[in-house]
């Protein structure tokens, strides 16, 4: 059934190419090919190119978190690529895995991209892909979650320490410095999540009483999500907190929490769109929790491609450069831009948010 | 194998009449190993974590088991007449999303409403498939293959990146899962007396019965004059409206929504229909030992979490306890009926 679901669209996409290919086949003459040309205007002018393609590839697509990174609508990448008066596409697979992520990107590559934006499903199953992009010098942004060895520059949302240590610090101080504590993750091999809980690890020994007695994982289903948590909770009755950095995970892990045996019992924080925990946050369930604007994030992303396959922002430490409205910003080490810290919504802000 | 050989050994000291008519009647009953395997299940994870048997517990896996137990129930339907029907996942899905949207956009409307909207959709989707399988003669496996992505894709394309959120719903919606009545939650209490129903339906019924006729020899069946196109639409159209109805519970229950609800529960539902004792080309089986099946599978489900299994390891421990179940059910049910063999052997000599 698997090989039957990928094999449909893989189809599809040969297709595509191949029909691109043709089209390709019959204006070479005329345009030159952009490789040659972003390597000669990069030193000279300072106008940048226009009307190049770039493919925004979230981890998977019917992903609301993505398609609020993502969208024009929402100020998200393509709107940031379409200021600049180049044309974006969104594309991915529809499962959030590498195998169903590796297609959109290859077909993005035979298709004639000018720079890839992409969120990695997992660092090391993309790299040869990537690194093949790179190779024919298509520029490769990460956002979101990071494919460190093979991509041009990696736009942080949020320091992964700065997650990591102040969603520690938001539940230490709502359960009064000690207790048992679980985490409700998403994929157990998901980059940022992973790197998130490091830090927290870290941060915890600031606090000796609190004990982190298991880390579960809801793969970012709203079902699984639930059952893992009900899971913990019976495993470990004396639970105080549970922090879960992942919007689906938080969302189903309040939906068990709200119910009068945990509300105000069992605190829960992490990472979620204001929008979809404003009832738990008004009735009680959640105190406090956090996200950056993931518009603003894909914004960065896009604009940054675009700078770079334009050939006006070199990827080198230190160069700077200014996004739109959200001001100037500066790459830093490991070719790293950090959109900055984290919103804390709770009760007297999260009405001001929407999205 | 150790059953032929038994009862050479049987020692043959009989028990007063009465009870052993009873015992037999219970031994007969198709059910009892895979009830059998449940309760050894439930009594070794009970005995390594026992508040695996808290009330909360208990409830959570009753109310998730119910959704996979209405779609049991449909696909028994299917399967007794000798077909099957893989699209349930994505009727679920499409149906929990239009009426979750239902719900959260439409305030004012009166719950039962929201639930015939759910009816209306899986009834759509399993009138389609009813369709291509007896007028346009298509095997189920591809037809329900085929609407399975195509039903999936419509949801995609309607939901698009959206989600609909339990902060948009009239609280009333996101009670349904959650009311309950002396610790039994309603919705596990509704659910059986609709799978009761429906295997009242399918054992005493005429048009009942002949789905099991059609499924054990379509060519007799045919023969013997049933109208076989009618009832293999009719199973697929329940089939359809009962998946639609697990959509709208589905929602209520989980609360967040998006395009990928439901995805591979086809898998999980045929798998609980199986170990159910379910033949699946047709022809035999009940809906009470499907419904089992699932609650089954969702309490295997629960123990892993519950005891913390590694999540690396929780796939394939499932599996492995699955096949398990089923080898002790068959085990269970050749013991029986070579016992039960023997007695009424003896009780005729």
């Amino acid at each position: 059934m698997r090989a039957l679901l990928r094999r449909a669209p893989l189809a599809a996409s040969t297709l595509v190419v191949a029909s691109a290919v043709a089209v390709a086949a019959c204006s070479s003459s005329g345009s030159a090919t952009p490789s040659s040309s972003s390597s000669s205007s990069g030193s000279g002018s300072s106008t940048a190119k226009t009307g190049l393609k770039i493919f925004v590839i979230p981890k998977n697509l019917g992903n609301p978190y993505f398609t609020t990174a993502d969208s024009k609508g929402t100020g998200g990448a393509l709107a940031a690529i379409s200021a600049l008066g180049d044309s974006g596409t969104e594309t991915s697979g529809t499962a959030a895995t590498s195998a169903s992520q590796i297609p959109a990107i290859q077909a993005a590559i035979t298709k004639g991209a000018n720079a890839l934006v992409v969120s990695a499903t997992d660092p090391t199953a993309l790299c040869p892909t990537l690194n093949g992009a790179i190779k024919r010098k298509i520029p490769v942004v990460t956002y979101d979650s990071d494919a460190p060895s093979c991509r041009s520059l990696f736009i942080n949302q949020a320091s992964t320490s700065a997650i990591g240590t102040s969603e520690v610090d938001l539940l230490a101080k709502q359960i009064g410095d000690s207790g048992e504590i679980g985490i409700v993750s998403a994929a157990a091999s998901a980059t940022n999540q992973n790197a998130w809980i490091g830090y927290m690890k870290t941060e915890l020994a600031k606090y000796p009483k609190i004990k982190l007695v298991a880390t579960v994982y809801g793969n970012d289903d709203p079902a699984t999500a639930t059952q893992v948590t009900q899971g913990l909770l019976e495993q470990y009755p004396n639970l105080k907190g549970i922090i879960s950095p992942t919007t689906v995970g938080i969302l189903a892990a309040a939906g068990v929490l709200d119910s009068a045996k945990y509300r105000g019992k069992v605190m829960l924080t992490g990472l979620g769109t204001p929008d979809s925990m404003k009832k738990y946050v008004s009735d009680g369930t959640v105190k406090a929790f956090e996200l950056w604007n993931p518009a603003n994030l894909g914004y960065l992303a896009g604009y940054a491609a675009a700078d770079i396959a334009g050939g006006t922002l070199k990827v080198t430490q230190g160069a700077t450069f200014t996004a739109g409205k959200l001001g100037q910003f500066t790459i830093g080490a490991d070719n790293t831009v950090l959109l900055g810290p984290p919103t804390v919504f709770d009760s007297a802000n999260i009405n001001n948010f929407n999205f | 194998m150790t059953a032929t050989l038994a009862p050479h050994r049987e020692p043959g000291s009989p028990a007063p009449a009465s009870s052993r008519r009873l015992a037999d009647r219970v031994f007969r009953i198709r059910e009892f190993g895979i009830v059998a395997v449940l309760v050894v299940f439930v009594a070794v994870t009970a005995s390594i974590q026992s508040r695996f048997l808290s009330s909360t517990n208990i409830q959570f896996i009753l109310v998730d088991a119910t959704i996979f137990a209405l779609l049991a129930l449909g696909e028994t339907i299917v399967v007794i007449s000798r077909n099957v029907d893989l699209s349930v996942g994505s009727v679920l899905g499409l149906s929990a999303f239009l009426t979750a949207r239902l719900a959260s956009n439409t305030h004012g409307l009166p719950l039962p409403l929201v639930f015939l909207a759910g009816i209306g959709i899986g009834l759509l989707c399993g009138i389609v498939n009813g369709l291509m399988v007896t007028i346009g003669r298509v095997p189920s496996l591809v037809v329900t293959l085929a609407t399975l992505y195509i039903i999936r894709g419509a949801d995609v394309l309607i939901v698009g990146g959206g989600q609909v959120v339990p902060s948009s719903y009239y609280p009333s919606f996101l009670t349904i899962s959650k009311a309950t009545v002396a610790g039994i939650p309603d919705l596990a209490i509704v659910v059986a007396v609709v799978i009761a129903g429906g295997a009242y339906w399918l054992r005493t019924y005429r048009s009942g019965r002949e789905l099991y006729a059609i499924g054990s020899n379509p060519d007799a069946a045919r023969l013997a004059g049933i109208p076989m196109g009618r009832r293999v639409f009719t199973a697929f159209a329940l089939s359809g409206a009962i998946a639609g109805v697990a959509g709208v519970l589905w929602a209520s229950r989980y609360g967040t929504v998006d395009s990928t609800a439901g995805t591979s529960y086809e898998l999980q539902v045929v798998a609980a229909v199986v170990v159910g004792g379910v033949a699946i080309f047709g022809g035999s089986g009940s809906v009470v030992g499907a419904a089992i099946g699932a609650l089954l599978l969702q309490t295997i489900n629960s123990a892993l979490y519950v005891l913390g299994v590694s999540p690396n390891w929780d796939q394939a421990i499932a599996g492995f306890l699955l096949i398990l179940a089923i080898v002790l059910d068959r085990l269970i049910s050749l013991r029986l009926t070579a016992s039960l063999r023997r007695r009424s052997a003896r009780r005729g000599a």
